[in-house]
């Protein structure tokens, strides 16, 4: 539960800057990115994700790094799960 | 160091282990503390203890949220569960904690709705989807989780969403912290601080550590090469008598941590006087409870909460692995009443429990045909 995800924004989806579109590992998900809101979320940026939620910007190699890790750890594909399951990305409803 | 090798930068790893056992007092025994469940993983996976002399002792603490949620508030929470027109949304990991009359598992094998979500986000989707229902959301975690729970309940505000509630389980790491280092039977030499709860609350809220308690505290990543850099840190700052708090995860922890994270918290939560954790008892200060503004969404005013307090099963020695005074193989259960599939405590349902990191460990070394 305290697995924090590496992501790529892809797409900023409304004005106000609380959600994204990321590609986690090739699968698209919508995040909400409002604790990005002082450091700023641009395309392409990559961010660790918690529960739905970007916590932090990171790099390009330290995602690379902590996705190594979950790999490392056969944690990857419950991280991958947990991004699967995030569900209030359907629709404009939430 | 034969597992050396299989690391990302071998050579890096064999330095930097080297370099701990050059620094260290052979005559000194050093006791560290990991306070976050993610490190208890890294360090049992990686099997990191062979590569510290053996004079250093890996304490694990107690940052595994589920971990240190007593059975009581578990019930408490299955008994909202039971109520009819609920549903009950909780964590892939809460859902197999054992409550005295099973895990919410079993509860919704004899009938309750009690599904699992992946974001507290999902839990107030269910709420809008289901305006029938009265949708509750046992939310759990350090301050790495509860922003997220802040701003759902912001958005439920905003989407004036009135059949969604939260079961706030959330606590702080600072008292839980305070209250190891007041503890008589502990004696801890230095703290590896928690990464991804740091990058919420900053390096700062640690400073009494090192200034009141003469300890030192290195906030530290999760790759085996973080560790083993964060320990190395810690024994210098010992060997050079200082106690300071120094980030080795910079990368990702902003000195400041996450304003509009702190914020949002702030808006939604308060501190409650008082909480029961696992193994440490009652400590001041150290969890979260929905404001009064909130009362609207807040579960504990919605539904009769009993605040029942069970003493964990006898034979269960969950609170002495927690407070570190036993390891997790020295438990009475452990590997034979108590497995990752069949768990007595919690510190065998989590990944992140030292005794499930502990059991995998074991059981992965024995597969290694060792
Ligand atoms: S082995 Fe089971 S009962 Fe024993 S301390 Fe660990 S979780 Fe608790």
């Amino acid at each position: 539960m305290c697995l924090a995800i590496p992501g790529q924004i892809v797409e900023l989806l409304d004005g106000d800057h609380h959600y994204a579109m990321v590609d986690v590992s090739g699968v698209r998900r919508k995040i909400n990115i409002h604790l990005l809101k002082q450091e700023g979320a641009h395309l392409g940026d990559w961010v660790l994700i918690h529960v739905g939620f970007a916590m932090s910007k990171i790099s390009e190699e330290q995602a690379a790094e902590q996705l190594r890790l979950l790999g490392m750890s056969g944690e990857a594909d419950e991280a991958m799960q947990e991004v699967l399951g995030y569900q209030f990305g359907e629709g404009n409803k939430t | 160091m034969k597992y050396v090798d299989e690391f990302r930068d071998p050579e890096l790893i064999r330095k930097t282990s080297d370099e701990i056992h050059r620094v260290v007092d052979p005559d000194y025994h050093y006791r560290f503390m990991e306070v976050c469940g993610g490190h208890t993983f890294s360090i049992f996976r990686f099997g990191l203890q062979n590569l510290l002399p053996a004079n250093i002792e890996l304490v694990h603490g107690p940052g595994c949220p589920v971990c240190v949620l007593p059975m009581g508030r578990m019930d408490d929470g299955l008994s909202i569960a039971r109520q009819p027109g609920v549903i009950f949304t909780a964590f892939g990991d809460v859902m197999r904690v054992p409550g005295r009359q099973g895990t919410p598992l079993e509860l919704r094998a004899r009938g309750a709705d009690i599904r699992m979500i992946y974001s507290p986000l999902d839990a107030l989707k269910m709420a809008i989807d289901h305006p029938d229902r009265q949708v509750v959301l046992f939310a759990i975690g350090f301050e790495t989780t509860a922003p997220s729970t802040a701003l759902t309940l912001l958005r439920a505000r905003e989407r004036n969403v009135s059949n969604f509630f939260v079961f706030s389980n959330h606590v702080l790491i600072i008292p839980a912290i305070r209250a190891i280092l007041d503890s008589p039977d502990m004696r801890i030499d230095g703290f590896i601080g928690p990464g991804h709860v740091s990058t919420v609350i900053g390096a700062h809220p640690y400073e009494f550590i090192a200034k009141n308690y003469g300890k030192p505290v290195v906030i530290s990543g999760f790759e085996p090469l973080d560790l083993l850099q964060s320990i190395l840190m810690l024994v210098k700052q010992m060997r050079e008598g200082r106690s300071e708090v120094e980030n080795q995860y910079s990368r990702v922890v902003p000195a400041q941590g996450n304003i509009p994270a702190l914020q949002a918290m702030n808006e939604v939560f308060e501190v409650r006087p008082f909480f029961e954790w696992r193994g440490l008892g009652f400590i001041s200060q150290s969890a979260l409870k929905l404001r009064p503004e909130f009362a609207r969404w807040d579960a504990e005013v919605r539904f009769p909460v009993e605040g029942v307090r069970v003493t964990d099963p006898k034979a269960a020695q969950c609170g002495e692995v927690l407070k570190g005074v036993l390891k997790p193989h020295q438990c009475k259960l452990f590997g034979k009443e108590c497995t990752p599939e069949h768990p007595v405590g919690a510190l065998m349902v989590s990944s992140e429990g030292a005794c499930a990191a502990y059991y995998h460990h074991v059981h992965l070394r024995q597969a290694a045909g060792e």
